[in-house]
C-alpha cells in the first residue's frame, strides 16, 4: 500500500490515469464508438427488393430523409419539441425563480422534493395515467363539463392540426405529456442558474437606475441564460428522442423517435433509422452554435 | 444651506436585532464622511438606507431636502460602490460604466463617449473591451468607482471599497479617492471598519456601536477628545484609567483616556516639570515595531502602553521605570 502512495504522490498523473483511464475508455469505446459505428451505418443502403442492406458508401439514404413524409416527422418532432421547450421554460421560470431567491429552509427542501418526486415513479406508469387523465372519459373532460366549459373543449379539439377525437388523441394531450415528463429537467438546471446570480448585481442593477423590470431583462435574464440553455438541452433533446408519449398519447402521425423504432424493427431499414437519428444531433449543433454565438455562455 | 444626507431620528430593526437605533445625523454637501465602527455595529445599514436598499422601520431619511423615505434605490440620485463591486460578469467593462446611462437611454455613442471619460477619470484608459474577469482587484475597484460616478450622483456612497486590496494599493487608492472628492465635489459617505482609512479620508466621522451613533466629529477631535472608552478603543488604541488611578495622579476623578504616543520614559537625569503627571511601574513586554517600540507598563496594577520612537532609549524587560505625561494629554471622558 505505502508503495503505491508513494508512486502516486511522485508521479501524480497515474492517480489521474488510474481514475480517468476507465470512465474514459468507456465513454470513448462505448459511446463514441457505437455513435461512430451508427454514423457509418447512415452510409450504406437498402435494397428495396432484396431487403438486404447494401455496405457501400452512398447518400442516398440521406437523401430518402427528403421525401415529404420523412420530411413532415422531423418538421412535426422539430415544433413539437420547440414548443415543448418554450413553455417549459416559461412555466419554469418562476418557479426557478422563487425557489432561488426567497425560498429558504423547509420551503427549499419542499420545492426540492416537489419537482423530484414525479421523477421517482416510472415513466411508462405516468404516461399511462395520463393517458386516463386526458381520455373522453377522464377527469378533464369530466370537470370541464361540470364548470360548463364543455364547449371550450370541444371546440379545442376541432381546431384543425392539434385536434382530435379527444384530448388523448391530440397533439394538445402529446404536447401536455411532454411538458409534464420533461418539466422538471428545465427547473433544476434553470434553478442553478438563478442561485449563482448574486443578490448584489440586482441591488447594483437597482443603484444604477434600472427598475425591476430593467434588471431582469439586462441582468437576470443573461445571467440566467446558461441554466435556459442547459434546461432546454434536455426538454428539447428528450422530446427529439422519445417514441413511447407520442405511441401512448397522441394521433397517428409519427415522430422521429417513432419512425426510428419501426425502420430499425420491423422494417429492418437500419441505414435509414440512423439516419433519423443523425438529425437531431444536427439541430442540437445548430441550436447550440446560435446560443454560442447570442452569447449565452458568456456568463459562465 | 440643505443637507447632502439626513437621517431623523431613524431605526431599522431586522427582527428583534436593532441593526440601526434611533439615528440622527446630518451630512453636508461637499462632504467626505466616513462610517465607522465594528462589524455589525449599523455602519452598513446605515448606508444601505440611503442607498433605498432597505426602509426604515420608524424615522425619516431625506437626500438633499428630499424626503426619500419608501423611495426604490432606481428613483435615487445616489450611487453605490460595492464591497465586492459587484460588475457585471456578461458586460464588458464599457459596457458596466454605460450601465446607469443606457438605462436612462443616452444614446449609445454618447454614454461610451461619457464611459471612455469615466475610465480615463480613473486610470484605466483603454480597457473598455475587457471583461471584469479579466481584471485585477484594484482595476475592478477602479471600474465600480467609474461605473458609479459616469451618472453624476449627488451623493456617492462606498461600502468598504479598499477592504479586498493589499496594503500598498490601498493607500494609493486611499489617495485617489480624496482626490477625486475634492476635484468632483460630490458628497462621499464611506463605510470602514479600518480607523486609520476613516483618520486619513474624512472631512468627519461618525463613530457607530450598537446600531448607534457614539460618536461623530472631525478625525482629530475624535482622535484627540474621545467621548467614551470605545471610541478611545476603537479609534486608535488608548489607555483607560479609572478615576481611583487618574485622581491619585494628578489628574480628575473620571474615567480618562491618555493616548500612548503621549507617554515618555524618564532617564536617568531627567526630571518631572511642573505641567507634567507621573507614575511608577514595571516594564513588562517591549515590542518592536520598525519605526516606533511600543512598552507595556505596569502600574501596580493598571496596564498601560507607550509608544516610543525605536532608538530612543535603551530599555529592558522587567526594568522599574518613572514615566511621565503632559496634564492635557488626559481626556476625561464621559463614561467608561
Amino acid at each position: 500500500m505505502r508503495g503505491l502512495s508513494d508512486l502516486f504522490y511522485k508521479r501524480p498523473g497515474a492517480l489521474t490515469a488510474m481514475l480517468l483511464g476507465p470512465p474514459l475508455a468507456w465513454i470513448g469505446i462505448v459511446y463514441i464508438g457505437s455513435l461512430l459505428a451508427l454514423l457509418l451505418q447512415s452510409f450504406y443502403h437498402l435494397d428495396d427488393f432484396s431487403g438486404i442492406i447494401i455496405h457501400e458508401f452512398t447518400l442516398s439514404t440521406y437523401g430518402q430523409l427528403f421525401e415529404s413524409s420523412n420530411l413532415q416527422t422531423i418538421g412535426r418532432t422539430v415544433a413539437m419539441a420547440a414548443i415543448v421547450t418554450i413553455t417549459s421554460a416559461i412555466i419554469a421560470f418562476p418557479i426557478a425563480y422563487y425557489a432561488a431567491r426567497f425560498a429558504r429552509g423547509k420551503t427549499k427542501a419542499l420545492f426540492y422534493l416537489a419537482v423530484m418526486m414525479p421523477l421517482w415513479s416510472s415513466y411508462l406508469v405516468k404516461v399511462y395515467a395520463w393517458k386516463l387523465i386526458l381520455a373522453k372519459e377522464g377527469i378533464i373532460t369530466w370537470a370541464a363539463g361540470g364548470l360548463g366549459l364543455g364547449g371550450v373543449l370541444d371546440a379545442l379539439l376541432t381546431l384543425p392540426v392539434i385536434g382530435g377525437s379527444s384530448l388523448s388523441f391530440s397533439y394538445i394531450g402529446t404536447f401536455l405529456v411532454f411538458l409534464y415528463i420533461w418539466l422538471p429537467y428545465m427547473i433544476l438546471p434553470l434553478q442553478a442558474a438563478l442561485e449563482r446570480v448574486p443578490k448584489n448585481y440586482i441591488e447594483a442593477s437597482a443603484d444604477l437606475g434600472a427598475t425591476p423590470r430593467q434588471t431582469f431583462r439586462t441582468v437576470i435574464l443573461p445571467l440566467a441564460l446558461p441554466g435556459v440553455i442547459a434546461g432546454s438541452i434536455f426538454t428539447f433533446s428528450l422530446t427529439l428522442g422519445d417514441y413511447i408519449i407520442p405511441q401512448i398519447v397522441g394521433n397517428s402521425r409519427p415522430f422521429i423517435g417513432q419512425a426510428v423504432y419501426t425502420l430499425q424493427g420491423t422494417a429492418g431499414d437500419i441505414p435509414l433509422a440512423a439516419a433519423f437519428t443523425v438529425v437531431p444531433m444536427l439541430i442540437m449543433g445548430v441550436y447550440l452554435a446560435l446560443a454560442k454565438r447570442a452569447g449565452a455562455f458568456d456568463a459562465l | 444651506m440643505t443637507h447632502a444626507v439626513s437621517f431623523q431620528n431613524v431605526t431599522r430593526h431586522f427582527g428583534k436585532t436593532r441593526a440601526v437605533d434611533d439615528v440622527t445625523i446630518d451630512i453636508a454637501q461637499g462632504e467626505f464622511f466616513a462610517m465607522l465602527g465594528p462589524s455589525g455595529s449599523g455602519k452598513t445599514t446605515c448606508l444601505r438606507l440611503i442607498a433605498g436598499f432597505e426602509q426604515p422601520t420608524s424615522g425619516t431619511i431625506s437626500i438633499f431636502g428630499e424626503d426619500a423615505t419608501g423611495l426604490p434605490p432606481y428613483k435615487r440620485n445616489v450611487n453605490t460602490v460595492f464591497q465586492d463591486y459587484a460588475l457585471f460578469p456578461h458586460m464588458t467593462v464599457g459596457e458596466n460604466v454605460a450601465y446607469g446611462l443606457m438605462i436612462k437611454g443616452v444614446a449609445r455613442a454618447d454614454r461610451e463617449a461619457s464611459a471612455k471619460q469615466a475610465l480615463d477619470m480613473v486610470k484605466l484608459s483603454g480597457f473598455d473591451q475587457r471583461r471584469p474577469a479579466q481584471l485585477s482587484g484594484g482595476q475592478r475597484q477602479r471600474v465600480a468607482l467609474a461605473r458609479a460616478l459616469v451618472n453624476e450622483p449627488k451623493v456617492l456612497l462606498l461600502d468598504e471599497p479598499l477592504g479586498a486590496l493589499d496594503l500598498k494599493l490601498r493607500e494609493q487608492m486611499q489617495e485617489e479617492l480624496k482626490h477625486l472628492q475634492r476635484q468632483l465635489g460630490i458628497t462621499f459617505v464611506f463605510v470602514t471598519h479600518d480607523q486609520g482609512e476613516a483618520l486619513s479620508m474624512a472631512d468627519r466621522v461618525a463613530i457607530f456601536n450598537e446600531g448607534k451613533i457614539v460618536q461623530a466629529g472631525p478625525p482629530s477631535e475624535i482622535y484627540e477628545r474621545p467621548r467614551s472608552r470605545f471610541v478611545a478603543d476603537f479609534v486608535g488604541s488608548s489607555n483607560v484609567m479609572s478615576p481611583e488611578f487618574s485622581k491619585s495622579h494628578g489628574g480628575p476623578e473620571a474615567w480618562v483616556s491618555l493616548r500612548p504616543e503621549k507617554i515618555n520614559i524618564l532617564t536617568g537625569d531627567q526630571k518631572v516639570v511642573s505641567n507634567q503627571f507621573n507614575a511608577e511601574g514595571r516594564i513588562t513586554a517591549i515590542h518592536y515595531q520598525g519605526a516606533m517600540t511600543r512598552v507595556v507598563i505596569d502600574a501596580k496594577g493598571t496596564r498601560l502602553s507607550a509608544t516610543l520612537p525605536a532608538t530612543s532609549k535603551a530599555l529592558a524587560e522587567g526594568q522599574t521605570v518613572r514615566f511621565i505625561w503632559a496634564k492635557d494629554a488626559i481626556v476625561e471622558m464621559e463614561k467608561a
